[in-house]
């Protein structure tokens, strides 16, 4: 094992990344139920659009970037389930915002080098408390919305056939999976927490054998995936984002590989 | 709604559809426990009825009353929306709350097994089984049978007349035998503009 893991130099780091990667998996294989996987491209877009904006006027870009992520969920929910279409559209605001910000306000570049590269290395305290708060209290969120989502994937209009709704559950959901890469993208970069939240996903619904065990592997795949990376960038002097993204693809081609989807009989 | 105690839903002159009505003026009252039949030929708006009685589709005219807090489960006609998501099927039943008591020995072993890897008459058998033995005081169903072999026919129709007196059903099907047998009484849809004589 490197040394890099025991450096107290990088304890920090290595904790908020970890704690990002054990949530987001878990975020992923939600967004996949719902088909809405391109939402954590929105969602980081934004985060990332919102963070400039904030550290332009002077303001913490954390509490930014979960502004423009939550007010993005807001809007899609009020606009009812627009689904990939909300979200690409998102996605194309949240990158224009940030490429004209970065155009116009020159302060801006170093940010957004760190939030689209990732600044892992440059984490502190904060962030830590964000990450484990999310990974908390997203967890715990997640635990209590996983059956009215399951149900409403499997079985729709479960609830309104009671004569119950289940806005709330996909209004809170939205909101969740916003604070999610909202918070991951200001520590880790957009492209890193993308990939945490889509690989591990699909390579968990492709060999997992239920629900609670995909879940488990997903979270597994992701950690695993952070640790190698984490390792590999601080032992090769490498940028942490692409070298988590690589490894992610890697992982992705391998489980293409294995046996396992869909085996529908016949009859 | 009507003031017979044991009413959960009625209907009075309900008309349903999607961009338009679909279906002739329909009067119903479904009380606790009660196993009502519904048959008519393609496009009579069977399926439409039962979407309305959800919650669902846009209704023209009359109306639905239902009474509060009454549970109701419907069974699509359409298939699981699988696509390759890692359920299990006994994460489904576990996830409408259905009891596994009772469950044929030819579907209990492959309760572990993930959904997608279930033939199309199992995925059918488990679908209508989620919402039969759910907790639930009204459950409807839509063409239960679809797909499913005649040792698993027998097996819903089993549990349908087990069921009778304990859950209201509403139940559509092509095939007179299990509709005449499983049904109190038994609902006639004609297409629209036809009325039955």
């Amino acid at each position: 094992m490197s040394q890099a893991l025991l450096d107290p130099l990088f304890r920090i780091p290595f904790l908020t990344g970890i704690a990002f990667a054990l949530s987001l998996p878990l975020l992923g294989m939600y967004l996949r139920l719902r088909e809405e996987w391109l939402a954590a491209l929105a969602f980081a877009q934004l985060a990332a659009a919102g963070s400039l904006a904030a550290a332009i006027v002077g303001l913490p870009f954390q509490l930014g970037a979960v502004c423009a992520a939550g007010l993005g969920a807001t809007a899609k929910s009020v606009l009812t389930r627009t689904g990939n279409n909300g979200y690409a559209a998102m996605m194309i605001l949240g990158w224009a915002v940030a490429v004209l910000l970065l155009a116009n306000v020159p302060v801006a570049e170093h940010l957004a080098h760190a939030l689209f590269d990732g600044q892992l290395y440059f984490t502190d305290i904060s962030h830590l408390a964000a990450a484990a708060g999310y990974l908390l209290v997203g967890g715990a969120s997640l635990a209590a919305l996983s059956r009215p989502l399951l149900l409403e994937r499997m079985l729709p209009g479960f609830f309104a056939a009671s004569g119950r709704s289940a806005r709330v559950y996909h209004v809170g959901f939205d909101l969740l999976a916003a604070a999610g890469l909202a918070l991951s993208t200001a520590s880790i970069g957009v492209m890193a927490a993308f990939g945490l939240v889509f690989v591990p996903s699909m390579v968990a619904y492709r060999i997992g054998p239920n629900w609670k065990a995909s879940l488990a592997l997903a979270a597994g795949v992701g950690s695993a995936s952070y640790v190698l990376a984490f390792v590999i960038a601080l032992e090769l002097d490498q940028p942490f984002g692409p070298v988590l993204v690589l490894i992610l693809v890697a992982v992705a081609g391998i489980a293409q590989a294995l046996p396992g989807g869909s085996r529908r009989k016949s009859g | 709604m009507n003031d017979d105690n044991h009413t959960l839903l009625e209907t009075i002159d309900l008309q349903a559809g999607y961009s338009a009505p679909v279906m002739n003026p329909v009067s119903l009252r479904i009380r606790a426990g009660e196993v009502i039949g519904v048959r008519g030929p393609n496009g009579c708006g069977k399926s439409t009825l039962l979407y309305a009685l959800a919650g669902r589709g846009t209704v023209f005219a009359g109306s639905v009353r239902r009474r509060p807090g009454v549970r109701v489960a419907h069974q699509h006609q359409n298939p699981l929306p699988l696509e390759d998501v890692p359920l299990s099927a006994g994460e489904l039943l576990r996830l409408t709350g259905a009891s596994t008591e009772g469950l044929p020995g030819w579907i209990a072993p492959l309760l572990p097994r993930r959904l997608d890897r279930l033939s199309g008459g199992q995925l059918q058998f488990l679908q209508v089984w989620a919402c039969l033995r759910a907790p639930i005081d009204l459950v409807l169903l839509d063409e239960p049978t679809n797909n499913v072999d005649q040792a698993g026919t027998e097996c819903l129709l089993a549990e349908i007349k087990r069921l009778r007196g304990k859950v209201a059903m509403l139940v559509v099907s092509h095939e007179p035998r299990f509709i005449e047998s499983s049904s109190d009484r038994i609902l006639d849809m004609q297409p629209i503009g036809e009325r039955a004589g």
